[in-house]
């Protein structure tokens, strides 16, 4: 509907500052600043002195996005997608550089902001709808449409403190989803609700971006990114790494995701992973990948073939009640499959403590071809210990699995099947 | 499709936004607070709306808070302690200073605490944030209007009759919402980075309760720090109520234009101090 720029964000950089510091020197730097009015750039010279405990969350962020197109944001935790939807949606200013933007913006950064769980259904839609910019006259007319997409028209007069769980989201997604600006930021709000609902917000979101809106899209979901967005940018560490069409953007994402570098053949050094998360302590060291006949794993494993995982890690204290996971994932970030050690009906039951080797064995590995993400974890008395995401990909091989000469391509898994004709019936000659 | 551009555009000229870092301390953007009228009516109406939920008394609290103030003062300070009253019943001379005070005390706790209450809106949405404060001080002017009832009930009882100086009622109401927002707006921003302030709020109001001419006259001050003394904006609030509700003798005109200025002062300097506080109160609240 609209042409030209929608938003064009030049040179835009981020910086937070780490632990608060001195809070009295910033009241002061405060004072002093008013007291300077418009010498305000020096201030921002003298605060340079505490650039160590500072971050650049964003830094160097140029891009150009036009009216009615979807864009992706895609990166991994901490890579400043959010910092970055919320400076657009003007709720954190930025430290340098300069947006402008073309339109009206409305953001699903969290739904249900500003519920105020006395007040009804009916009360809170018009409130919530002027908390997010819409005018009262314009809730008005959409107010049936929205009681009617959150499904609780029964309970409209009630306080929302009585809803369930499910309706007070439902509702909130409702009126978030009957914003009309001309710019939407969405940031992972089809998380929330069933299965059926889910679905619901997704015909919702298409329905929008087909109606020639203008939408930032962040998820970790990359089916749905690729599904609704024409082009993406990948955010790396605040940088601006990528951008363009989506299928090269994910291909980036998923290159710069799945290469944990640490890597030497089958043998991956896990003391220095980076994707790693330790609640208690680094305690994974190294992993060992291994196929039929204890071949070391090297370009990748055949459909079908074994898979032996041998994990090195180390106890400083005694514990009986430890416990490891192996997770496969796919390439959108779905899960495949999970081998846990709780599954394990002969599990070593004593106390262990100092370097350990667990073992996981796959008899037959029934992925079809592909690369998968592999991640791992160990809890000690059944609370997550060492957690590291990816930990390896392991690319499945074409192979003759049905033994035609075939490989198999299409769906997650193989499983051994057969066809035939029962009695077949033929013309007698 | 091509008409469809022409009318969009037509009707609705897209706006435009330009985010950067800091912008110009003089520009208090009043036009874009306009814009938000809405929210800030919303935010009132949830205000009051939510403020008597669940208890047993509800808006009866509005009265009763300064009604029974002014029973005590009345014993206390009246009959005991025979503190002048400028030729008014005590009871009468009390309350009507109860009146703006309660207001004004209220209003204060309300709008120090309402940024920090308000940090999940802060955090998630934008809009301009001096609405919040705004909102919390215009909300409390409900109460005033019960408590105000009640001043009317209790001049009829005592056969005092409103003198023509009535008509300079709304200036000092002004002049109550402002002191109010005043302080609100430099003690809210300040509370989203020192918690220190909420509890320094009790004290605050407590020793500006005596700073007010509330259960004294500020005929008893000694004339040559009146002026000093009317720095404290709510004594030219009180004097004021006293002088164009009672129509008291004697016009506290000096005393009332000194309050005026501290009051322009200090709330110029607390939107000045909001507006740049204003941009860190996402990544600090």
């Amino acid at each position: 509907m609209l042409s030209g720029i929608a938003i064009r964000s030049e040179g835009l950089g981020k910086r937070y500052t780490l632990g608060g510091g001195a809070p009295y020197k910033t009241l002061r730097e405060s004072l002093t600043g008013i007291a300077r009015g418009a010498a305000s750039k020096v201030r921002s010279l003298a605060t340079g002195k505490s650039e160590d405990n500072s971050f650049w969350a964003l830094r160097d962020i140029s891009f150009e996005l036009k009216h009615g197109e979807v864009l992706g944001v895609i990166g991994r935790n901490g890579a400043g997608k959010s910092t970055l939807l919320k400076i657009f949606s003007r709720i954190t200013w930025p430290t340098e550089g300069r947006v402008t933007i073309y339109g009206r913006v409305g953001s699903l950064l969290e739904v249900g902001t500003g519920f105020h769980p006395e007040l009804t259904g009916r009360e809170n839609i018009f409130l919530n709808g002027a908390i997010m910019g819409m005018r009262r006259a314009e809730i008005a007319t959409k107010f049936d449409e929205i009681v009617a997409f959150a499904e609780v028209e029964k309970f409209i007069d009630t306080p929302v403190k009585h809803y369930s769980s499910g309706m007070y989201v439902r509702l909130a997604f409702a009126i978030a989803a009957h914003l009309e600006p001309e710019i939407l930021i969405v940031d992972e709000v089809l998380a929330v609700g069933d299965l059926a609902f889910q679905q619901k917000c997704l015909g919702k979101m298409s329905e929008v971006s087909n109606s020639g809106r203008t939408i930032l899209f962040v998820s970790h979901n990359m089916a749905i990114i690729e599904r609704l967005c024409q082009r993406a940018m990948v955010l790396h560490a605040g940088r601006l790494e990528f951008f363009g069409e989506t299928e090269d953007a994910i291909k980036h994402y998923m290159s710069e995701l799945i290469a944990p570098g640490e890597s030497e053949g089958h043998v991956f050094d896990l003391a220095k992973a980076s994707h790693r998360r330790s609640n208690i302590g680094p305690y994974l060291q190294r992993m060992e990948l291994y196929t039929d006949d204890d071949a070391p794993v090297l370009e990748g494993i055949r459909i079908g073939a074994s898979l032996k995982v041998k994990v090195y890690f180390d106890l400083p204290v005694p514990t009986r009640s430890f416990d490891m996971g192996l997770a496969f994932d796919d390439m959108f970030n779905q899960r495949i499959f999970t081998a846990h050690s709780l599954f394990e009906p002969d599990r070593y039951q004593g106390e262990i403590v100092g370097p350990q080797v667990f073992v996981c064995e796959i008899p037959s590995l029934t992925l079809t071809p592909g690369i998968y993400n592999l991640r791992i974890w160990l809890d000690i008395n059944h609370v997550e210990a060492d957690f590291i995401n990816p930990v390896a990909r392991l690319t499945v091989l074409e192979s003759d699995y049905y033994g035609t000469g075939k490989a198999p391509w299409n769906g997650i898994f193989v499983l051994k099947h057969r066809w035939y004709v029962e009695a077949p019936s033929v013309i007698e000659r | 499709m091509a008409t469809e551009t022409l009318s969009r555009i037509e009707t609705a000229p897209i706006p435009v936004t330009v985010i950067q870092p800091r912008r110009p301390f003089w520009d208090f953007e009043l036009g874009h607070l306009w814009e938000y009228h809405e929210l800030l009516f919303f935010l009132i109406w949830r205000d009051v709306k939510v403020r008597y939920k669940q208890t047993a008394l509800g808006v009866a609290w509005a009265v009763l808070q300064p009604l029974l103030a002014t029973l005590i003062f009345s014993i206390f300070f009246g009959r005991l302690a025979k503190i002048p009253s400028d030729g008014i019943p005590y009871p009468v001379f009390a309350y009507v200073a109860m009146v703006p005070w309660q207001y004004f005390a209220n209003a204060l706790a309300e709008s120090s605490n309402s940024l920090v209450a308000s940090q999940n809106l802060i955090k998630k949405v934008y809009f301009p944030r001096l609405i919040i404060p705004i909102g919390s001080v215009m909300a409390g002017l409900v109460d005033f209007c019960f408590s105000f009832t009640i001043l009317i009930v209790m001049m009829f009882h005592y056969g005092i009759r409103p003198s023509g100086t009535i008509i300079f009622f709304p200036v000092f109401l002004l002049l109550a919402v402002c002191t109010a927002l005043a302080a609100g707006l430099w003690l809210s921003a300040l509370n989203v980075q020192f918690r220190d302030v909420k509890h320094t709020i009790p004290f605050l109001v407590q020793f500006w309760f005596f700073m007010t001419p509330v259960v004294y006259p500020s005929s008893i001050v000694p004339p040559k720090w009146r002026m000093l003394y009317g720095l404290n904006p709510m004594s030219g609030v009180v004097e004021g109520f006293r002088y164009s509700v009672l129509g008291k003798a004697g016009h506290p005109s000096q005393l009332i234009w000194v309050s005026a200025g501290a009051v322009l002062v200090m709330l110029f300097g607390g939107i000045l101090y909001f507006r740049r506080m204003e941009s860190s109160f996402a990544d600090i609240v």
